[in-house]
């Protein structure tokens, strides 16, 4: 094997990328139990755990720009630095949307919720097990499983429509402000799940793309919500 | 540590002593030949004809008669023994042929030249019946003279880069464009710094002449090829030898002559070469 | 860029005395692009690049079998003389090679050993190549003045500049910048890509990122066989070939 330093600094970028993956992971795992349980100390971690993520974001770029810079890699090594720059950013946005649901959920409050929370967890989940299949398929190269990830995606799209049609005709039943607001905020939280059902995705295509070289496109615009006429 | 400096330092002068010892000879018999042969030198001795058998007068046909021969030889060595070693070199590759040619010329280049001489006589006076002539002084030397030229040149033309070559040719020039345009001309001064030292040695060889061309005396200047000549080694050889009551200073006086004669033509050889060199960089 | 081949060669084996250095070796060569040959050393690269203009006739105890076609002739039929090939495919070395002359006789070099006498004629030859090679604007005062006294780089484009001179429609590349720093190096590609427009490029090169900027289309070559041919972008980004990949990834051996 030659090329040794080159070949350590890539290991230490995929070490990088899955703690990037990982500290996302948790963060929509928390999410998800801030939901489901209405459990506010969960949402603050989640909050105050995503300068984490920012961090490493920026430093998995750095490594990536000198990566790029000083050893002008090649092939496999170019995709898995392109795929890492990528997915950084997806990864990033995600926890984002974790960050800025766990908000609404401390603004929410423990006030009563207005209808039960069994969907948006489930979409919490369904992106969770997305992203956590994903990286498997990232470190183990395993283009079926990343395929798969993208799958959920459908049945998240799915939820959202439901939830948000859902809300939708609650508001128009009880014009209560506060029943109208906390529709709205989780009509929010709805579509933030959905948002990171669509960066899951794109992990998944530049996951793909980085084992194979092909590029799919695996969103599935039927689907989503903006394109229905009624929402 | 200060071991070693001395060492070094008793090795370096070693060496200059060593060197010093080769060029005291040199010196020393440059200087004895201007000691002894200056006296000798006026201009009767340089434009005269030798009289009274050799022991007054001067040397004036053995000049001539020496650069004639040199002439001589330089036209026929030179194109015989630059053109064998473009073929060999350019054309001929290695094969059993060429090997043949080479240990040819090796042994030719070991040959005493008493035997070049002998040769000159048996082939060219006798059976070819040329009689003692400048023409066959010339061809002796010449033959004596080839294989120093040849591998010289066989050298200076080894010595120019392939790249040269690979680059005419892939430009679509011929073999021998290439050869003529590009190698040649990079080959020739140090073609002609070999082939001037080889004739400048021949130039003073007694041996070879002695049988084919040379005259111990004659006033006349050669005025053709088959005609025989004085010769300036030759003419020492028989003032030291043959001939009775010769002064000392006429024999080194002509022995310093030849020595101007071969200087010179080493001289020439240098300036070419060191011309040449400069003329390709400016 | 042109579809169409200018040089192909098909099957094409090439034996050293009892070595064989290529291995039916078939390759395309588009019309007006710059086509790289990379591998490791040994790997057959530039014998295969001598293979286009028949500089391997030159070395002895060469033997070849399969086909080389320059415009859908076969260069080695027995009717094609070397000679009139290199006037179409022109070469240029490793190390610059000018000629010990001056720069304007280097340059007017092929065009006199092909019959050109006119001095306007040459003038203007020589001007035209030399501008061709972007070397004119440095060397115009100096044109009588030794080619060696240029510096590393200039002399490649000296060089390049004597081949455009006796005009050819191939012009073959083996490692031209390897002996360049990285500034001459720059220029020489650039020059390079101006070139394809008006002639078909194949350039062997060391380096892999030199063949990933100058090249349309690259070959991949390993003991003798080429492995992958691929639009460059391809070849750099996702080859298709494992021992590809495993070369410009650097995991060599």
């Amino acid at each position: 094997m030659v090329r040794e330093s080159f070949q350590e600094q890539l290991s230490q970028l995929r070490n990088d990328m899955l703690q990037m993956g990982n500290l996302v992971e948790n963060a929509i795992d928390m999410t998800a139990a801030a939901l489901e349980y209405q459990d506010l100390e969960m949402a603050e971690k989640v909050v105050v755990e995503d300068d984490n993520i920012d961090q490493l974001q920026l430093a998995i770029e750095n490594r990536c720009f000198s990566l790029l810079a000083l050893q002008q890699p090649m092939a496999r090594d170019l995709r898995f630095i392109g795929t890492a720059l990528k997915i950084n950013t997806d990864l990033e946005r995600m926890g984002d949307y974790a960050r800025n649901i766990s908000k609404i959920m401390l603004k929410i409050g423990s006030e009563p919720l207005i209808k039960p929370m069994v969907d948006l967890p489930r979409m919490a989940k369904l992106t969770r097990q997305m992203v956590s299949e994903n990286l498997t398929a990232f470190v183990q190269q395993d283009r079926a499983l990343a395929l798969k990830a993208a799958g959920h995606d459908h049945e998240i799209n799915k939820l959202y429509k439901n939830t948000f049609t859902e809300l939708a005709a609650l508001i128009t039943r009880d014009t209560n402000t506060s029943t109208v607001t906390q529709s709205v905020y989780l009509m929010f939280i709805a579509r933030y799940l959905e948002r990171i059902g669509d960066h899951a995705t794109n992990l998944s295509e530049w996951i793909i793309y980085m084992i194979t070289g092909e590029r799919l496109e695996l969103g599935d615009m039927s689907t989503i919500v903006i394109n229905q006429p009624e929402a | 540590m200060m071991n070693k400096r001395l060492k070094e330092k008793a090795g370096f002068g070693a060496l200059a002593v060593l060197t010093f010892l080769a060029v005291v000879p040199v010196l020393a018999i440059i200087g004895y030949l201007v000691w002894q042969g200056w006296p000798a030198l006026t201009w009767e001795f340089l434009t005269q004809p030798p009289r009274k058998f050799l022991t007054e007068g001067g040397i004036y046909p053995a000049i001539i008669g020496t650069l004639a021969l040199t002439v001589g030889t330089i036209m026929v060595a030179m194109p015989l023994g630059i053109g064998t070693a473009i073929y060999l070199v350019e054309y001929a590759g290695e094969n059993v042929f060429t090997k043949l040619i080479r240990i040819a010329i090796i042994n030719l280049a070991g040959v005493p030249s008493v035997v070049y001489g002998l040769f000159g006589m048996g082939m060219f006076v006798l059976t070819l019946g040329l009689g003692r002539s400048l023409a066959v002084g010339a061809l002796t030397l010449g033959i004596l003279t080839l294989p120093i030229i040849i591998s010289t040149a066989e050298e200076a033309l080894l010595a120019v880069p392939d790249s040269y070559r690979y680059a005419s040719l892939a430009l679509g020039a011929t073999k021998w464009q290439t050869v003529r345009r590009v190698v040649l001309p990079v080959a020739l001064p140090a073609i002609l710094t070999g082939t001037i030292l080889g004739i400048g040695r021949a130039a003073g060889e007694t041996a070879p002449i002695m049988f084919t061309a040379a005259v111990v005396y004659t006033p006349r200047l050669p005025d053709s090829i088959y005609d025989q000549v004085m010769a300036l080694p030759y003419h020492l050889y028989a003032i030291s030898t043959e001939v009775p009551n010769v002064s000392q200073h006429m024999a080194f006086g002509a022995a310093l002559v030849l020595l101007a004669i071969v200087g010179a033509m080493n001289l020439v050889a240098v300036v070419i070469r060191t011309r040449m060199r400069l003329k390709r960089l400016r | 860029m042109g579809d169409k081949n200018k040089m192909e060669t098909r099957n094409l084996n090439l034996y050293y005395k009892g070595f064989q250095a290529l291995i039916n070796v078939s390759f395309p060569v588009k019309e007006n692009t710059v086509t790289a040959l990379i591998g490791p050393s040994g790997c057959g690269k530039s014998t295969f690049l001598r293979t286009l203009n028949r500089m391997n006739d030159v070395i002895e105890g060469t033997r070849i079998k399969g086909e080389v076609l320059l415009d859908d002739e076969n260069i080695y039929d027995a009717e094609v003389d070397p000679v009139v090939l290199r006037k179409q495919v022109g070469m240029v070395f490793q190390r610059p090679n000018p000629f010990p002359m001056s720069i304007y006789d280097n340059i007017a070099y092929g065009p006199r050993i092909h019959g050109r006498k006119n001095k306007d004629e040459l003038n203007e030859i020589v001007e035209k190549s030399l501008q061709a090679a972007a070397l004119w604007d440095e060397v115009k005062d100096r044109l009588h003045k030794s080619a060696l006294g240029l510096s590393g780089g200039q002399q490649q484009r000296l060089v390049i500049a004597r081949v455009l001179a006796v005009d050819p429609q191939v012009i073959l590349m083996d490692e031209p910048a390897s002996a360049l720093d990285p500034i001459s190096t720059a220029k020489l590609e650039d020059l390079i890509h101006q070139l394809k427009s008006s002639y078909t490029i194949v350039i062997v090169t060391h380096n892999m990122q030199q063949a990933a900027r100058v090249s349309d289309f690259t070959g991949f070559f390993l003991n003798g066989e080429m492995i992958e041919y691929s639009v460059t972008n391809t070849m750099f980004t996702a080859p298709r070939i494992k021992q590809t990949e495993d070369y410009i990834t650097g995991r060599f051996g």
